[in-house]
Formats: C-alpha cells, sequence, structure tokens
C-alpha cells in the first residue's frame, strides 16, 4: 500500500506540483525567488493582486478545474487543487477573496510541466477560491465558493 | 412491458401508498400472521406487507440509541428556503397530511406529525424501543428472504447507557438485531481509536460492514493521505442479484462535531468519488447500487440530481420522516431518495423488482413502530434488561414533573430546550445561554415526571461541558448568523444540518430568505438592543473546541438535573422563539 502510494505520490509530482518541478530541475530557487512580487502579495484586493502579478486584473471564464471543500474544516489548512487542460501555462495564482490579502500563492511553471497544483491555503472568511491560470499571454480564471464556519451545533 | 423503465417506475411511485393505512376498511384475514405482531388490535394488520420483487432492503436510522420505546413529536417548524420550500421534507402538520392524503387523528397522522401531540400519544402508546423493532423486523424479514438490514448511522450515542458504556450497549444491540451495513455521524464522537476497535473487532466478527466512501486520510498521517479509512462500499448478494450498498458518512462531522476527536481524517460530500464508487460497484457486477447516506435529506436530493447510476440514496441524519420516495431525475436516469426519520420511530422497507439486471419497479413503505402494536422480541428485551440493570436506579430518579410537552425537535426552539436554556441562565448566573440545536432527544408529556433518563436523552454526548465567557454584542451576532447559514443556505451542499442554536435571554429576529450576515436583527436583552461592543456573560455547552474557553469543568447534565430538582414543577411559559420574517405562507411552518 505504501509502495503504491509513493510511486503514485511520485507519479503526480512528475505531473507538475511546483514544488517537485523544482527539485526535478526545472525550477531553480533563484528563479522562484524572482518571481516574488511583493506588492502583488501585499495588495488588499483581487483586482490589485491580479494587476501587481500579471500585469492586468482582466480574466477569462477558463477550463479550469478547483478542487476544494465546500466548507472548510480547518480554516487555517484548506486544501486546495488546481488544474486544467490548457497548453502553455506558465503561470498559476491562487487566490481568496475575502482574505486581507488574497492572493496566497503563484506558481511558475517551468517548461513541460503539467498544470497541476495541490496545496494548502488559509482562509479568515468565507468567500470564493479564484484560481488565475496565464496560458499563451492570456487570463483565464476560475472560481469555487469555499465556506468558513465556527462549526458546532450539527446533528 | 411496453413502458418504459422510466414509466414504469412513475407507475408504480404513484401506486404505491404510503403503505402503512389504518383508515380503510378492507376486512380480508393477513396472508400470514407472523409470531410477534398482533393482528388482531386492527382489522387491516399495518405490518402485513405483501412482498415484492426480489430484493429488499430494510432501514432504520438516527435511533440516538433509545433502546426503550418513548415518545417523540416531530415538528412544528421544518422551514425549507429557496428550492427547497414547500416540499418534502419541508412540510409540518396539515400541510404534511394535506400532501400525503392522511386522515388527521389517525394513527398515522399522530406519527409524521405533531398535530395534537400529547392527546394522540396517550392514546397510541410510545413507539420504537429495540426490542419491538427487532420483532418488526424479523417480520419483515421472515417475508423476505436475503433482505438486508441498514443501519443509517447515529445510533451509538444519544442515551446515558451509550455514553456510559462507550457505545458497547449500542454495538451489542446492533448485532442482536442482525444489521448487515452500517455507515457512521456521531458514532465518530466516541474517537477515532474506538470506533476503529468496535468496526475491527465487534463489527468484523459478526459480519457487518461499516462503509464510508467519504472519509479519508489527511496530511496528519502522510503515508495514507487520501486513501479512505473504511471500505467504501460492499456488494452483497441477494436472491442471487448482487447489490452494491455505498456508504456516505455524515460530510460534514469535523465541522459539526469536535474535529480533535478524529484529527487525522477527512471528510466532505465529494461527488465525483461518489460517482468513481458508484461506477467501480457497477462494473465489478453491481445490478443494484444503493447509497446508505447520512448527509441529510437536502443534500440527498441534490446528490441524487448530479451522481448517476444509483437507484436509491435511503438517507438520514435531518431526521426527515418521508412516508414516499422522492424521484429524482438525473443523466443517467431517476434515483429514489427515501429518508426515514429518527429515535428507533420508523423501519424503512424498500422493496425491487429487479430483471435483467437493472431495476424493474419498486415499493417502500415506511412503516412506524408502535410499541403497543408489536411484542417485544424476548432475546433483545433481555438484552436491553441486561444493559440498563447496571444503572436502573439513577436512570429512574425523578427530578421533577412537567405540567407541558417536552420536546425538542424545531427550527428554532423547543420546550425541553427552553428548560436547558433557563437552567444555563439560572445555575451558570448568565444573562444570555446558548444550546445546540440539535434534533435528537425524546418528549414528556404533561403530567410524567421528568427522569434521568429523560435528561441523558436530550445531553449525552462526549463533550457536554458548559462554557461562560464574556461575549461582544458583535460576537453574539456573528454567531447565530453563523448558525443560520449553516440551516438556511439556499445550497444544501452548504448546510450542516440541526437546527437553530436555541437562545435563552436574548429576543432576536431572523429573515432565513437573507444571505450570510444579513439574517439576524432587532437583538435585545430584557428590552435593551444588545450593543455590538459590550460584553455579555454568555453560557453554553457542547464546544467542539479541544480545550473550550470559559470551560466551568460542569457537564450540561449536573446543571439541568440540579435546575430540574430545585424546581420541582416545570411549566414553560415562555417559549423563546425568534420573531419571523419572510416564512409567510410557508408549508414548513405553523405557528
Amino acid at each position: 500500500m505504501n509502495t503504491k502510494r509513493r510511486l503514485f505520490l511520485k507519479g503526480s509530482m512528475a505531473a507538475g506540483a511546483a514544488g517537485v518541478a523544482m527539485s526535478a530541475g526545472l525550477l531553480t530557487p533563484g528563479m522562484v525567488l524572482a518571481a516574488w512580487n511583493e506588492g502583488a502579495f501585499k495588495a488588499k484586493s483581487v483586482d490589485e493582486a491580479l494587476s501587481a502579478l500579471m500585469g492586468s486584473s482582466s480574466t477569462e471564464a477558463g477550463k479550469i478545474k478547483i478542487k476544494a471543500p465546500d466548507i472548510a474544516e480547518n480554516g487555517a489548512v484548506v486544501p486546495v487543487t488546481v488544474s486544467t487542460d490548457m497548453g502553455g501555462v506558465d503561470t498559476i495564482a491562487i487566490l481568496a477573496s475575502n482574505n486581507p490579502t488574497p492572493l496566497t500563492s503563484s506558481y511558475e511553471l517551468g517548461e513541460g510541466a503539467l498544470p497541476y497544483v495541490s496545496t494548502r491555503i488559509k482562509m479568515g472568511k468565507t468567500g470564493k477560491v479564484i484560481a488565475v491560470v496565464k496560458s499563451g499571454g492570456k487570463l483565464y480564471s476560475a472560481s469555487k465558493e469555499v465556506k468558513v464556519t465556527i462549526g458546532g451545533c450539527g446533528g | 412491458m411496453s413502458l418504459s423503465r422510466r414509466e414504469f417506475l412513475q407507475v408504480l411511485a404513484t401506486a404505491s401508498a404510503a403503505g402503512f393505512t389504518l383508515t380503510g376498511c378492507d376486512n380480508s384475514q393477513p396472508s400470514s400472521t407472523a409470531a410477534g405482531v398482533k393482528p388482531k388490535k386492527t382489522p387491516n394488520n399495518p405490518y402485513e406487507l405483501p412482498p415484492f420483487g426480489n430484493v429488499s432492503l430494510l432501514h432504520y436510522t438516527d435511533c440516538h440509541a433509545q433502546l426503550m420505546p418513548i415518545y417523540f413529536r416531530e415538528p412544528q417548524v421544518n422551514l425549507g428556503i429557496g428550492q427547497m420550500k414547500g416540499r418534502p421534507p419541508h412540510l409540518v402538520g396539515h400541510h404534511f397530511l394535506k400532501y400525503y392524503g392522511i386522515e388527521p387523528g389517525t394513527r398515522e397522522a399522530h406519527a409524521f406529525t405533531y398535530l395534537d401531540f400529547p392527546e394522540l400519544a396517550r392514546k397510541y402508546g410510545k413507539v420504537g424501543g429495540f426490542a419491538h423493532l427487532a420483532t418488526l423486523v424479523k417480520h419483515i424479514r421472515a417475508q423476505r428472504p436475503g433482505a438486508l438490514l441498514l443501519d443509517g448511522g447515529d445510533t451509538w450515542q444519544g442515551s446515558g447507557t451509550s455514553l456510559w458504556t462507550n457505545a458497547q450497549d449500542m454495538v451489542d444491540a446492533q448485532i442482536q438485531l442482525g444489521i448487515d451495513v452500517m455507515t457512521p455521524h456521531w458514532e465518530m464522537t466516541f474517537g477515532a481509536d474506538r470506533v476503529q476497535e468496535i468496526v475491527n473487532k465487534d463489527f468484523a466478527k459478526a459480519g457487518i460492514d461499516f462503509v464510508a466512501q467519504n472519509i479519508v486520510w489527511n496530511d496528519e498521517n502522510f503515508d495514507l493521505e487520501g486513501e479512505r479509512v473504511f471500505k467504501p462500499y460492499t456488494i452483497r448478494e441477494i436472491n442471487g442479484i448482487p447489490v452494491a450498498i455505498v456508504g456516505q458518512a455524515f460530510p460534514y462531522t469535523p465541522i459539526a462535531n469536535p474535529r480533535h476527536l478524529i484529527s487525522a481524517w477527512s471528510f466532505g460530500i465529494n461527488d465525483e468519488a461518489m460517482q468513481e464508487v458508484v461506477d467501480e460497484a457497477r462494473a465489478k457486477g453491481a445490478q443494484v447500487v444503493v447509497v446508505l447516506s447520512h448527509n441529510g435529506m437536502d443534500v440527498d436530493l441534490k446528490m441524487a440530481s448530479r451522481v448517476t447510476g444509483i437507484d436509491a440514496i435511503m438517507g438520514g441524519h435531518t431526521h426527515d420522516a418521508v412516508p414516499k420516495p422522492v424521484l429524482v431525475d438525473n443523466a443517467g436516469g431517476k434515483t429514489l431518495v427515501t429518508n426515514a426519520g429518527s429515535n428507533g420511530k420508523f423501519l424503512g422497507v424498500l422493496d425491487l423488482d429487479v430483471k435483467n439486471g437493472k431495476v424493474a419497479g419498486f415499493k417502500y413503505s415506511l412503516l412506524p413502530v408502535f410499541s403497543n402494536l408489536i411484542e417485544p422480541d424476548p432475546a433483545m428485551q433481555k438484552l436491553v434488561e441486561k444493559i440498563r440493570a447496571p444503572y436502573a436506579d439513577k436512570l429512574g430518579e425523578e427530578l421533577a414533573v412537567t405540567d407541558d410537552t417536552l420536546y425538542r425537535r424545531g427550527n428554532f426552539n423547543g420546550t425541553f430546550d427552553q428548560v436547558i436554556v433557563d437552567a444555563l441562565l439560572e445555575v451558570m448566573g448568565a444573562e444570555i445561554a446558548f444550546s445546540p440545536g440539535f434534533r435528537w432527544g425524546v418528549s414528556v408529556l404533561p403530567g410524567e415526571a421528568i427522569t434521568v433518563d429523560h435528561v441523558m436523552t436530550q445531553t449525552a454526548i462526549t463533550y457536554p461541558n458548559v462554557t461562560l465567557n464574556a461575549m461582544t454584542g458583535e460576537n453574539i451576532k456573528n454567531i447565530l448568523e453563523d448558525v443560520a447559514d449553516n440551516l438556511f443556505n439556499k445550497d444544501p451542499y452548504y448546510q450542516q444540518g440541526g437546527d437553530m442554536v436555541r437562545v435563552g435571554g436574548l429576543k432576536y429576529a431572523i429573515d432565513p430568505n437573507k444571505d450570510f450576515g444579513n439574517r439576524i436583527s432587532d437583538m435585545t436583552l430584557n428590552g435593551k438592543p444588545i450593543e455590538a461592543g459590550k460584553k455579555y456573560a454568555v453560557a453554553g455547552w457542547a464546544s467542539v473546541q479541544e480545550t473550550p474557553m470559559g470551560d466551568s469543568g460542569k457537564p450540561i447534565w449536573d446543571v439541568v438535573m440540579e435546575y430540574l430538582r430545585n424546581k420541582k414543577t416545570i411549566k414553560v411559559n415562555d417559549l423563546n422563539i425568534p420573531k419571523l420574517k419572510g416564512v409567510e405562507g410557508n408549508p414548513g411552518i405553523e405557528l
């Protein structure tokens, strides 16, 4: 079982999770650092963050799959997976619309990496998880509502 | 057969009545008289269900550890909001009777509605009880060889004995009853280790499958992350036909109940995984696929519209007793959705006619378990007596006498909850009290003594401590808004089940149709508006935090018992229900 899981992990990593893309030599730490954009990560709104990060906040609806819970089990670590069938993807950004600083993370994909990112984000309160994908110089986005609740009182 | 499957299903659905009708004047003798069911009491024995088809599934759910016959008042307020307005299960009282064509004042009317509750409860007697349920199960099974018995969960929690025996009493009763498959919710509040102990020892030995497609290891267990903790489904052969039973545990267990008790497990609705599991079961040869669900009925209905290949979802959690299945269209055909009430009050019987590898027809009955129409099963009665004997004196202690019917169920408050919040205010010296909107807990009739047994059915949980905190008006508003959204969100996938938190002291108004943050208004305390920045002394219980703020160290039952012993007589003069806005004409409320 463990072997199987490890093989699976290897497979999915090779398929493009950013962390592994790095260890596979597709990205170097220097490149990741180069991508750090203080203005974008400190921006107080989705539009502001996108403008700072991607140079524009205008996006088209894209065939992007977001896997995230309907209601978060723990707002401090909400699992989010973003993937797309689009080709030529060089950036995937994940934003939480109602966070004080909405941009949670941005991934620069090297050539040949499949557009698949799996991560954990922190959400202060209920809002949209927005995935923005840059493909062929254009921006595409999709979103999913994730509820953050104080819990209790069920059943 | 010239009808298509779809047409045929529709015809049968219309033709199959609720199954339990005592109002007819049919003099025909019952086809068979199985031991234990008393046919003499009524000319038309409600428990004579002529067998139909070749695959039968019996289903009970949310019994909440009620081993003994009890009274249980159905809700007077069960609002459906948005698309759910006026649709089953969101019908109460006269609206319910009219929708299902049930005569007022009948046994059936009493089983399914709150109408004339204390009078009809005295007339028709108690409901449920495992010894009576056991007789009924044996009787129905005798006519349906190979039938499976499905337990929809919320079985291990809800009584003094289940708490004090660490759920062993209910596990023994389930095995004695002969359940085949189970899926969980409140079971989880006994902690992950205890759940696995029961599943791997007691259940494994008894051949019971504990199924849940939507419980996976989370990143606390790196090596297993994403893998299922339990079997997602089981395939059992009934009369030579492979039948898959897929488990769907309560999706929001780590949110509605303490996450720290099952910290390495992640839940969720997981439609896509459900679809994969259904497809896999079909590929393995299952001719019938049934989901044993603890979603809650609104979630079941939405899931049935999105996932294809499921013949029936047999559900629970929201405690809705729904006499007829709802047929839901989806891209692959139709799926039946049934929900089977709570507290051991009902047994659902689904008969399927499977021909050429497909379901060609069905009949469904939701049988109320009237304890005085059914002889108790001797072996089960002996077990129940053995379980209760060590605690008999304690359980039987009479704490006070009630002048009013005490009940819990309803969207906003129940009389028993009023007693609980009154007790919290008085014993804890609080200005405002909160009590969770649970849907379990039995009813007590006017003139009856309130016993420790009764109090435990309202309070027996593994995280019972009372808290006392200073909260700002803003905090209080946020809590009310949060809980209201869990109940009234227009999208069922964002609901958690349960009812509105019950409040003592505080008055407020609510418009369930509004969006998050805008439902609650007009909050007052002793006639004065609540101030956002001012702090108030708030008592509550059942915190889901591992180390609750303001923990008094006192379990809620001690607080309630102390209050009852002091009062001696209980009269609920002022049932604190919020002022309701925007619900005129909604058939989910009769006030």
